[in-house]
């Protein structure tokens, strides 16, 4: 028993030594290469090893660093030497560093391209992470272009970078889009998605667009070799109710993140001019389904509007164009704040608060969707959907008779109150207006909703 | 005529959140055709439960919604007067802006 002790510690003393030799060697190996690979460098300084095995770069113009950093591309007979100098000769435009964006800019820079542009203007936020993988927790409330553009640089230091600190709009995208071959829309919203669209147009740049939502995606390359401009396809802006965002509807975040990619993937073989770019086509991806579903779409309109033949569209009516109005719909993607009621049908969320810790006898219904009352809600509140409010309007008549008995055993003499509370504010005063309407003049919308209450009530009721 | 029918995008939502619908139309104008616009206005008295003006506007798609015919555009096959023919594969696609 004794001596197994002895020789297992031994062992064990052994395995350790030779680890640390291992180690030791393993550094020494790296240290070596890197001082090799300093050699070889070209802006090493003149110490350079005989010039007719290593030159500085070579006739084809990679320099010994990229050949070795892009070597897996370079062993691709489809792609080789001749797609990496391309690329690296290429500019390319991502404008959001979101869902979309994060994934498109990490592979972009890693890939080689030689100037990387990065527009947005907003900040990051927690409830980002899950999908904008670019960003790290540290960057929280800061800027999302400075965020991204470190982590480019982080991942390759030899890609000009470019920031654009500001949100697009029509007085700066000629003069930003101008600078880059190719444009990346990763944005969010309907207005952002003509107005981009139109840019590349008028300035004659092929334009790979994708979108997210809940568990689908939708891919395609505009403006590209006679295909169809995003106008050819959608002439019409869909209605504002049919444009959803992922603040509203959720999104699993690998979806965006796979767009993304994908999207980098179509960027990377417009700029080396590499394989078939996705022009003329649309891929569409159920994420829930496992599916992915790659379309025909219709070519270039010679009707459009933008780019078809007669149009008149310039930069002069581009730079003119009110995208907000033409969508009905804002480039920030700030959300709606409806006023609907009158204020003597509304109450703050603090009057609330004040009601609330008096005892005042009340109903609170949440019109949220069930789903969203389940992640977190107020007590006591009776969760109605919108959606189903008019064939539940019993449920309110029998909540407001409970707490009108309960009331009547304490004797205290006032009314029974009804108040609607929602996430922000806006279903609340629709469901208002529809419950005064049916028969219940005295109900209250709090403004503001949950949102609010956390902001102004609560600071520690979760916000989502 | 037998049909696939599929709804994605969000369109979906319009008809109890069922994407792929298995449908059998007998075309009514007697010559046993059926086009589009048939299949429009059969999907909307047949699938659409709630909202409506969320799937069609006059007699057509709303704006933002892509019809494909067998993986194809609508527009590509004459729209609204594209033929059906049995075991055919329709969807209707509502686009996402999403990011």
């Amino acid at each position: 028993m004794a001596s197994s002790t002895t020789e297992s510690s031994r062992i064990l003393h052994e395995i350790e030594t030779l680890k640390s030799a291992k180690s030791d060697l393993e550094r020494r190996i790296s240290a070596l290469e890197s001082q090799l690979h300093g050699l070889n460098h070209p802006h090493n300084n003149g110490v350079c090893i005989a010039s007719s095995t290593s030159p500085s770069a070579f006739p084809h113009g990679l320099s010994p660093d990229m050949i070795y950093r892009y070597s897996r591309h370079l062993l691709l007979p489809s792609f080789g030497v001749q797609g990496q100098l391309r690329l690296s000769k290429s500019s390319i435009l991502v404008v959001g560093a979101g869902g979309l964006g994060s994934p498109a800019l990490l592979y972009l820079a890693a890939s080689g391209v030689g100037r990387l542009g990065i527009v947005d203007h907003d900040v990051v936020e927690l409830n980002n992470m899950h999908r904008q993988i670019i960003h790290t927790e540290a960057y929280i409330g800061r800027s999302k272009v400075e965020s991204a553009a470190a982590t480019c640089r982080l991942i390759n230091s030899t890609v000009e970078i470019v920031e654009h600190k500001e949100a697009l709009r029509t007085s700066n995208a000629l003069e930003i889009f101008s600078k880059y071959d190719i444009i990346v829309d990763a944005t969010d919203n309907a207005p952002s998605r003509y107005m981009i669209s139109d840019c590349c147009v008028v300035l004659g740049k092929p334009l790979v667009s994708g979108a997210a939502l809940g568990l689908e995606g939708q891919l395609t390359v505009y403006n590209y070799n006679g295909g169809p401009c995003y106008r050819c396809l959608f002439p019409t802006p869909p209605p504002t109710t049919a444009c959803q965002r992922c603040a509203d509807s959720g999104v699993l975040g690998v979806v965006p993140g796979i767009i993304g990619c994908l999207q980098a993937l179509e960027a990377i073989k417009v700029s080396s001019a590499v394989g078939e770019p996705l022009s003329g086509r649309m891929l569409l991806f159920d994420a829930l389904a496992a599916r992915i579903r790659i379309v025909k779409i219709r070519g270039r309109s010679l009707q459009c509007e933008v780019c078809g033949e007669n149009s008149k569209f310039k930069a002069a009516q581009f730079q003119e164009f009110d995208y907000e109005k033409f969508t009905q719909s804002p480039l920030s993607t700030s959300p709606l704040r409806l006023k609907l009621l009158e204020p003597n049908s509304r109450i703050s969320t603090k009057e609330y608060g004040d009601r609330l810790r008096n005892g005042e006898s009340h109903v609170l219904v949440d019109v949220r969707p069930e789903h969203h009352f389940k992640i977190v809600a107020l007590p006591n509140s009776l969760n109605i959907p919108l959606a189903s409010l008019d064939g539940r309007l019993e449920e309110v008549v029998s909540a407001l008779k409970e707490e009108e008995h309960k009331q009547s055993s304490e004797s205290s003499g006032a009314d029974v109150q009804l108040y609607v509370v929602c996430r922000r504010g806006n279903d609340s005063q629709r469901a208002v207006k529809y419950l005064q309407e049916k028969g219940f003049p005295s109900a209250k919308d709090i403004i503001g909703g949950l949102e609010g209450w956390a902001h102004e009530v609560d600071p520690t009721f979760p916000s989502y | 005529m037998q049909l696939t029918l599929e709804f994605g995008g969000g369109l979906e939502l319009l008809c109890d959140s069922v994407k792929i619908h298995n449908v059998s139309i007998d075309p009514e104008n007697g010559v046993g055709k059926l086009i589009m616009k048939d299949l429009l206005s059969w999907v909307r008295t047949n699938l659409i439960k709630e909202r409506p003006e969320m799937f069609m506007k006059g007699d057509t798609v709303r704006p933002g919604v892509l019809v494909l015919v067998n993986d194809c555009d609508w527009e590509l096959s004459g729209q609204l007067d594209t033929t059906l023919e049995e075991k055919d594969v329709v969807v209707f696609i509502s686009t996402l802006h999403g990011g």
